[in-house]
This record gives structure tokens, C-alpha cells and sequence, in this order.
């Protein structure tokens, strides 16, 4: 079971959460405006990195609230945890910082 | 080839068993190939060998990162039926299990096919009404399955629990007695030896690192750990990295990576005769012919490649098992292990060709691709082969996800399957 880190909360057992899918996935501003092949991405096509993944967290049976994690597919291991509405982080630029590290 | 039967079994027991060659060459890759086939399991196997068996084309490589089935070939509770609602599904899945039963001849290969039946159990009254659905709906596509009332249920499956005590009852059950389980080593093994009798060079321990594009967009080749490897089509059957594999020729795919448990318990004697799945409560569990049972879990919540999930949903699994089967609760796990699965958004999976032009694709199996593996390939070799899809698996395509022709399954079974 993973140890989630909820930026309100702080480290706390996987069983609180649910997870969100790959985050930064914004609904079309006006969709009526996409061809099929840009709907038929925005719904269906997912990242699916092997490593460095952002996606959405919810502390379901805790503080309630909403926010987004990068975490490594690989190792599982949480990177950094950010708010809701942030930028999405650099993925490459931190990925490589962690690669310095080892 | 050294053929196996009883006679050549009895003759070399005779000599301690000595004499047996390899089953498959290890052969150094060739610079060119017609065919290369990205993913040494059960899929990918099957489709080298119905490439040289049926279409004749024996040029053909197939490159496995690691050893031959050591992914979710490996890793599966080895169930097989074809029991799916709609009617592409079932046409797939039963041409797959229409191949299981004539597989272990066709392959002059011991697979074990075992058909001792696959009961599915409904525990609410929406389950007897899914389920009474799918009965008519495959019976109305040639499928056998049938509706059993608890009692007749127990009468097929003795250590069943029917009583009243359980949290969810069981109300009933669909049965396919064509459906049951085979040795999933064997599946990979026999596939590799009768592929490469044919011609087929099996390379193990070389991982592609990418695939190489001409300027018209068409594939020329790809780039392994052992050179590059030049061809003028490519087959991707890389279940879970299939992302990874599929994004190196710049497609991005409608995919994500799931781990799927499954565990084992010490072996005991026979006292399980048939496969058993309760969708509700979630469990599989069949006994494998060394003894051990055989059980299946959840996949995990998350996005991941570590080949091992969370203790939490192998433990949901068993509490089911314990509940339905309570002679088992004081039977020990002796192992458990994770798989990554290729899940698609409809649970149905992508076979066929892709916007790039030689590279053909074979993926999204989700939680149940071992039940389709001979079908799979049969179909995959055909598209490969006339660089068209098979009638079968012409729905399967990757473009529906943008056409919006889904094959839901997904909604038809209310969980992974």
C-alpha cells in the first residue's frame, strides 16, 4: 500500500485516497469547435509515462480536498505534490534532478 | 524439430532422458527482416507462428526484452472462456477458444487445455439479470453458457458456500462448460518451438530503445540493445508497454498501465474442479494441476509499471474467497506477484494497423488477454500479413476511440474481466 503525502494532511495510508487519473487534462473550451480526432484525444489518449507521471489525488476519507502529485511509475514513489490550478511541473527538468542525485 | 510423443518419451527414458535439443535456436539477429514482432509472450509468439504457418512468411523475428514469456504471459491466473456480451467480442474470443481446444495437437505442445467449466456468480438481483442477458445473448451467438441455480451450482462445485450467512448470497451462477484454464508456460513455450521450427528467429534479452521512420513516415527498421534491426513492418504486442513501445514511433495511444495481483496458495490435493469468478465480491480462483490455487485479484488504483501492487486489494480478494469458500480459511499464500496490464477505456482490445504506415499494433488485453492468446495472434498474423484486418478483428480498431464505435465491455461487465 502506498504512504500518499497529502500537502493538508501529510503522509497518510493509500486506502484514504482516490485517485484522480493523469491531471492537467482540461475540458475544451468549446468543444463543438474540435473535430472528432481532438475530442476523441482530449477523452481517450493518456500519457502513460514509464517514470515521472503528474496526476490527481483525492484525500476522499480525510480533509476531502483535491490535489495534483507527481509521482515515479516505476518505483512508485511520490516526487512532489502541488495545488490544484498550479502549472504543471517541468517532468523532464525534475526527473533529471533526480537522476543527478542518485 | 524433435517431435514429443509417448513413444519418443518412452524411448529416451530409456537413456536417462538424455538427448533432447534445444527447443528453440538463439540465434544473433539477421540486419533485415520482412517481419519484426516487438514483445515475446504468448501474443507475440502466436502471431510469429501463424505468420509462418498460415501466411508462409518465415522471415520474420520476434524480440523480447527479457526471457519468453516473462510478462502477463507469466504472470495470469490462466482462465479461458468467451463468454463476452457483445456480439465482436464474442466472435474473438470464442475464435480463440474454438484454437485452445486443437492447440496442444496443432503444436505437437502439452499446453494442458483443461475445459472443466467457468462459473460466474451473481450476488444481487442486477447480477442475475446481467447475467441471464449475457446467457441469451451468447447462446444467440453460438457461445454456450447456461443459468444454474445455487443448488445446481453447489452440485458443480461442491466446496461452494450457498448458505444464507454470506454478506452477498449467492443467487445463482452462469456456467460455459467449454471454458477452463491451460498452462500458461507452456503456451509461450509451445508457441516458440513451433514458430521457430518454421523459421522464426526468437531473440531474447534485447530491448528495442526505438523505432526508426523514413521520410515518407513508414517504418525502416528499429534499434535494439543488440544493433539495429532494418524492416519494412512491425508488430507491437507489448501489453503493458505498449505505451512506451508505441510512443517511440511518436503514437500516442488510448491506453493506461495497471498492476494486476494474482497469488498462489500452497498445494494441496484436488479438491477444486472447475474455475469460479464472482465479479461482485471479487474473485477468481481455479486449482492449478500441481495443487495450488490459483487466485486472481484487482488491479490497483494508480497508473504504474512496478510489477507489484498494494497488500490491500490481494487481501479484499481473499476475504471473498474465504467467504465463499470457507473450508480454504485456514489454507496458506504461498505467493503473489503483479502483472501490467494494457487497459483500455472500453476494456476491448486494439488490433490492427496504426497511422504509421508498416507498424501494426496488438494491445489493450486489460485484465483477460490469456484466454484470447491463439485467437489473438491468428488474427494479428492476417492483418500483418495482408495489411488488412481480419473480418474478426475489423472492429477492433485503434480509430475507434475517435470514431466513437467502443465495444463497451467495460459497461457490459461493470468491472475489469
Amino acid at each position: 500500500m502506498l504512504l500518499i503525502p497529502c500537502p493538508y494532511c501529510g503522509l497518510r495510508p493509500e486506502i484514504e485516497f482516490r485517485y484522480g487519473g493523469e491531471a492537467h487534462i482540461a475540458r475544451p473550451a468549446d468543444p463543438t469547435a474540435l473535430d472528432d480526432a481532438a475530442w476523441g484525444a482530449f477523452l481517450y489518449l493518456r500519457a502513460n509515462p514509464k517514470g515521472l507521471h503528474a496526476e490527481r489525488w483525492r484525500h476522499t476519507h480525510g480533509c476531502g480536498r483535491f490535489f495534483n502529485a507527481v509521482r515515479d511509475t516505476v518505483s512508485d514513489k511520490f516526487v512532489a505534490t502541488y495545488e490544484v490550478g498550479a502549472p504543471k511541473p517541468d517532468l523532464a527538468a525534475l526527473a533529471a534532478a533526480r537522476h543527478e542525485r542518485k | 524439430m524433435q517431435r514429443f510423443s509417448g513413444f519418443s518419451l518412452l524411448r529416451r527414458a530409456f537413456s536417462d532422458h538424455r538427448g533432447w535439443s534445444e527447443q528453440w535456436r538463439s540465434p544473433e539477429p539477421r540486419p533485415e527482416y520482412d517481419i519484426v514482432i516487438i514483445g515475446g509472450g504468448g501474443h507475440g509468439l502466436a502471431t510469429a507462428y501463424y505468420l509462418a504457418k498460415e501466411h508462409g512468411l518465415r522471415n520474420v523475428a520476434v524480440i523480447e526484452r527479457a526471457w519468453l514469456g516473462g510478462g502477463n504471459t507469466g504472470r495470469n491466473t490462466t482462465i479461458i472462456r468467451s463468454n463476452y456480451l457483445f456480439d465482436e467480442s464474442a466472435a474473438l474470443y470464442d475464435h480463440a477458444l474454438k484454437l485452445w481446444e486443437g492447440l496442444s495437437q496443432a503444436l505437437n505442445y502439452n499446453v494442458m487445455f483443461s475445459p472443466r467449466g467457468v462459473m460466474m456468480l451473481a450476488h444481487t438481483v442486477h447480477d442475475v439479470q446481467v447475467f441471464k442477458r449475457h446467457v441469451h445473448a451468447n447462446r444467440l451467438n453460438g457461445v454456450d453458457n447456461e443459468w444454474l441455480t445455487p443448488a445446481e451450482a453447489k452440485q458443480f462445485c461442491p466446496p461452494l458456500n450457498i448458505g444464507g450467512d454470506m454478506r452477498y448470497p449467492m443467487l445463482g451462477a452462469a456456467l460455459q462448460r467449454r471454458g477452463g484454464t491451460a498452462r500458461h508456460d507452456a503456451v509461450a513455450w509451445g508457441y516458440a518451438r513451433a514458430a521457430d521450427a518454421l523459421g522464426v528467429d526468437i531473440i531474447q534479452n534485447c530491448e528495442v530503445t526505438a523505432i526508426r521512420r523514413g521520410l515518407s513516415g513508414a517504418v525502416e527498421g528499429v534499434e535494439t540493445a543488440r544493433g539495429l534491426i532494418r524492416t519494412k513492418k512491425i508488430g507491437v504486442v507489448a501489453a503493458g508497454h505498449s505505451s512506451v513501445v508505441m510512443a517511440m514511433a511518436g503514437v500516442r495511444m488510448p491506453i493506461e498501465s495497471y498492476p494486476l495481483q494474482a497469488l498462489v496458495s500452497e498445494p494441496v490435493k484436488p479438491i477444486f474442479p472447475c474455475v469460479v469468478m464472482s465479479n461482485t465480491i471479487h474473485a477468481y480462483i481455479s486449482q492449478s494441476d500441481k495443487g495450488e490455487l490459483v487466485i486472481g485479484a484487482g488491479t490497483d488504483a494508480y497508473v504504474s509499471y512496478s510489477q507489484r501492487g498494494g497488500l490491500h486489494i490481494a487481501s479484499h480478494t481473499i476475504e471473498a474467497v474465504c467467504e465463499l469458500f470457507p473450508t480454504f480459511r485456514r489454507l496458506r499464500m504461498l505467493r503473489n506477484w503483479g502483472g501490467i496490464v494494457d487497459v483500455t477505456p472500453d476494456r476491448s482490445p486494439i488490433i490492427g494497423k496504426t497511422p504509421v504506415p508498416g507498424l501494426y499494433v496488438n494491445c489493450g488485453w486489460g485484465t483477460g488477454g490469456f484466454k484470447a492468446t491463439p485467437g489473438s495472434g491468428h488474427v494479428f498474423a492476417w492483418t500483418i500479413a495482408k495489411d488488412e484486418p481480419h473480418p474478426i478483428n475489423a472492429p477492433f480498431t485503434l480509430e475507434r476511440f475517435r470514431d466513437g464505435y467502443l465495444i463497451d465491455e467495460a459497461a457490459a461487465a461493470a468491472v475489469a474481466h
